[in-house]
């Protein structure tokens, strides 16, 4: 029973006769529907700047022959736009000759509730949130000059609907609260950004310690940034503070781990499964199964169950990240790690939530171990260079560390590494685990998918800090 | 006057008047929609073939001084006529905002010439794989270039209706050609990647496919076995590729958002000097089959042109209707950003600038997102080419350059290679004695 065609002129008996029809002779390929729903209500300068509520349906119809994909997608959901979309595909493809696999694992596990979080909490109720930490920001600290405070909430239901009518359905909620605060102090600027969010209500996110614990925090880092000094240029021992920070897994090894860039032989880590990757001790997953996190999924977008998939055991690469076209060209199981950002997006491997796993140092012992380096604590973002392994991210929260002390609050610095060579220069694997608070967006191609990192704190041996004092 | 779909068109009208009806004092409806056909090629063969058809409303209510939106792309009326309720239900329990409203009517875009914006060529999919075929054709004749990330190109026809309860209605259609071109050298366990792109509103103004092959081939091996430099003060010649974004830095410094907000390193820098002497930023909307020209931006207001640095003084910002009525500054029509952004060419010539000293870091690409407009404050991750005495010598990679882009403006000086290649355009850029950090 499709509830996304129940509203529609489109049958699932119709609909069906047309995937099974276009999939003949394909390898794989599946009708993807998609109901969602999202709104966004910004705080700014005091008003509400903005509220928006958007809808969005539509279906992304693709066939697969042996590594050639054929994707239609259209936001009409009728007979006569599938039937235009099975056209070009067949068009696409008409010298197929592949085997579908029908065969996709089944699971009745469910890592977040089915419910619509926009409509779990009243217009009125959200507003109210909003001014309420605007107030409590401005209240706070009167050296505040702007304050945007932002909820989002989302829910999006899917339906993949496979050759020979099997059919497959996810409920995901989304939920986002941020705050963005400028402080002024003798003409001078500086602003910060905190934010959590998750698989989720409003409600359970955003009781009033929780979205207090957001402005504090936003105020915090933007007090530290006022008093901080021009960074460090040169290469340098890097701590890097639990949870957040673990942006540098994500783009240091991560993307350079995805089944694609792999299959492709383009990645840095291609021709590296078995072999050591990484300092000893250091143990990296990517988890989709963890209940209401940001990057968690029942299913993927190609209906395979998620699975917590170790990449990195111990300092060695076992495994990549798969979607179904990748681990059938590289002749291995898709690991649940097809994504796409819409229907109106194709499918490709993509992180959920990527974690390095506890070691046995403190954080106190890495700081006091460093003569000279950084203390990073918060990031902004990073992007990676698969090909060459050239990774980058900012800091938004950084001190220098001089004598095994920390010292003076640093300004933002980009920091860039080398994926496969920053993970063997890390020297101590922290015991203090944390995951991130659940803001992550991840881009590739165009797309954007919400993402959870995590890690403990990490001490690396050297990175270059890209600051302007030599 | 300009040629629009009149079925959009009554769309639009069905629902500013419902959403009068059911209590709404204004209404702002635009309608976007598309269809884009874009083909992939990899390793001699077709990789990816995407249709796509897309639309798109979007619905702005107003009860005097509250407002709120809806968006969807499900256009059923039934659907339409609950969004619409949904909407302005909304609104009337959204706190009111003063500076809420429509554009002036006199600033409503009337006519204008034609732009040539529109190219009704269509490729069928074996003509695209054909031109990407030949650049990839290209791009292999190196023995360097090993492999691909892919190449693609893509074309997209776009139509824009907009309409408004004060009577502003209107609408034109765009096309768009993209073709992408990511090549992969390997030498001696050194492998690096880059790309060619050209994006043109016309087929024919396109690059030649195998144009696009062999400049993807020639950077991809000027990046092969790349060295890590000392840190130390370098002057730095950008590549075009990388000096327009110092447009889209200035720009977002400029908007109306940031200057009212304070949050830009250029708040109260009106009429004062923010570049060298020499440099002048140019904002058009009206050069034909230009990349970023549109006859009204995205609330129906007419697109001035702006001369937005003259002689390194600031002499505008952009400006919506919003932000214009915070700061009483009348809309320049910026709602939706800038439109064919450049700088005016320097009287240097490249081969100047680069024999400017006798060591300069010749950057071609940049990583990362490290800059704040708040502060101006820049620090990002780079890679190019070391030149000395004037002659490239040998690939920089993984290391950073950071200033403050206050003092970087003031110290920008341009080449005389400007080409309109993308929207925002930039000749290439010197920047004396900034920092790298490296080794």
């Amino acid at each position: 029973m499709s509830k996304i065609l129940k509203n529609s002129e489109l049958d699932i008996s119709t609909a069906s006769s047309i995937v099974s029809d276009t999939l003949n002779k394909c390898d794989d390929g599946e009708l993807y529907l998609e109901d969602s729903k999202s709104e966004s209500i910004v705080l700014d300068d005091n008003k509400i700047k903005s509220s928006t509520y958007k809808s969005d349906l539509g279906y992304g119809l693709r066939a697969i022959t042996g590594e050639v994909v054929a994707y239609s997608h259209s936001s009409d959901l009728s007979k006569k736009s599938l039937n235009e979309s099975s056209k070009n595909l067949k068009s696409t493809l008409s010298s197929s000759n592949g085997t579908y696999n029908f065969e996709i694992k089944k699971t009745n596990k469910k890592y977040y509730s089915e419910k619509d979080p926009i409509e779990g909490k009243n217009f009125k109720s959200k507003i109210e949130i909003l001014n309420q930490a605007n107030d409590y920001v401005r209240n706070k600290n009167n050296l505040v000059s702007q304050v945007t405070a932002t909820l989002l909430g989302e829910h999006r239901a899917i339906e993949i609907l496979r050759s020979g009518g099997e059919l497959l359905s996810d409920d995901r909620p989304l939920v986002r609260f941020n705050v963005s605060v400028m402080l002024e102090k003798n003409g001078r600027k500086e602003s910060a950004v905190y934010g959590i969010g998750g698989r989720q209500n409003y409600d359970t996110y955003l009781d009033e310690k929780n979205w207090k614990s957001v402005c504090d925090e936003a105020l915090r880092i933007a007090e530290v940034n006022l008093n901080s000094k021009p960074a460090p240029a040169g290469e340098m021992q890097v701590v890097l503070g639990p949870g957040w920070p673990a942006i540098l897994i994500h783009e240091a090894i991560g993307h350079g781990l995805e089944g694609d860039f792999n299959r492709k032989k383009t990645s840095a880590f291609h021709d590296l499964v078995g072999r050591k990757v990484a300092s000893e001790g250091v143990t990296i997953i990517d988890d989709g199964t963890l209940e209401n996190r940001r990057g968690s999924l029942t299913i993927d977008d190609e209906g395979t169950p998620t699975e917590k998939t170790v990449l990195i055991e111990n300092g060695i690469l076992k495994n990549f990240m798969q979607d179904r076209l990748n681990a059938r060209l590289m002749n291995t199981r898709s690991t649940g790690n097809g994504r796409r950002e819409s229907y109106k997006h194709v499918v490709m491997p993509r992180m959920r939530n990527t974690i390095m796993l506890n070691g046995n140092h403190s954080q106190e012992e890495m700081i006091k171990s460093v003569k000279k380096g950084i203390f990073a604590v918060s990031f902004g973002g990073g992007q990676v260079d698969i090909t060459s392994g050239k990774f980058v991210f900012n800091c938004t929260e950084a001190y220098e560390i001089i004598n095994g002390k920390v010292g003076s609050p640093i300004k933002g610095a980009t920091l860039i590494g080398d994926g496969p060579s920053a993970l063997k220069e890390v020297s101590m694997v922290g015991n203090d685990m944390m995951l991130d608070p659940g803001i992550g967006t991840c881009g590739k191609a165009g797309q954007g998918v919400p993402v959870g990192v995590g890690q403990p704190s990490l001490l690396i041996n050297k990175m270059t800090v890209g600051g302007t004092q030599l | 006057m300009l040629e629009y779909n009149n079925k959009l068109s009554d769309i639009i009208d069905l629902c500013i008047t419902s959403a009068k009806k059911k209590g709404a004092t204004d209404a702002e409806v635009s309608i976007v929609k598309s269809t884009a056909e874009t083909v992939s090629f990899r390793n001699k063969k077709l990789d990816e073939s995407d249709r796509s058809e897309n639309i798109g409303l979007s619905l702005t209510a107003y009860i005097n001084k509250k407002k709120t939106s809806v968006s969807s792309s499900n256009l059923k009326n039934d659907n339409l006529e609950m969004l619409i309720e949904r909407c302005v239900e909304a609104a009337k329990v959204t706190p009111e905002d003063e500076h809420n409203s429509l554009p002036d009517e006199k600033l409503y875009f009337k006519n204008s010439h034609e732009l040539d914006l529109f190219d009704k060529t269509h490729l069928e999919n074996n003509q695209k794989i054909d031109y990407l075929k030949e650049a990839e054709e290209v791009a292999f004749k190196n023995n360097e270039i090993v492999n691909t990330n892919g190449s693609s190109f893509s074309e997209s026809k776009t139509e824009v209706v907009l309409g408004n309860s004060k009577g502003f209605k209107n609408g034109y259609k765009t096309s768009n050609f993209t073709a992408y071109c990511e090549v992969v050298s390997k030498n001696n366990g050194s492998m690096e990647r880059d790309y060619e792109y050209t994006s043109k509103r016309h087929f024919e103004d396109l690059l030649k496919p195998s144009e696009l092959g062999s400049n993807a081939a020639k950077f991809a091996i000027r990046k092969l076995k790349p060295q890590k430099i000392n840190s130390g003060k370098f002057d730095i010649i950008f590549d075009k590729r990388i000096s327009k974004n110092f447009l889209n830095y200035f720009s977002s410094a400029i908007t109306g958002s940031s200057i009212y907000r304070g949050t830009s390193f250029l708040k109260g820098k009106l009429n004062k000097k923010i570049f060298s002497d020499n440099i002048n930023i140019v904002d058009r909307a009206d050069i034909k089959r230009g990349n970023g020209s549109k006859y009204f931006d995205n609330e129906g207001v007419k697109i001035e042109n702006l001369s937005l640095v003259n002689n390194g003084v600031l002499n505008e910002y952009l400006m919506d209707t919003y932000y214009g009525n915070k700061l009483n500054i009348i809309s320049n029509g910026r709602s939706g950003g800038t439109t064919n952004l450049y700088f005016e060419n320097g009287k240097l010539k490249l081969k100047d600038l680069m024999n400017s000293n006798n060591k300069i870091f010749y950057v071609t690409e940049t990583i990362g997102h490290g800059t704040n407009i708040v502060t101006g404050d820049y620090s990002l991750g780079a890679g190019g080419m070391m030149i000395e005495n004037g002659e490239f010598v040998y690939p920089i990679s993984e290391v950073t350059i950071a200033g403050n882009l206050n003092e970087m403006f003031m110290k920008t000086i341009l080449a005389n290679d400007l080409q309109f290649n993308y929207s925002t355009n930039s000749p290439s850029m010197l920047i004396n004695n900034m920092t790298v950090a490296g080794k």
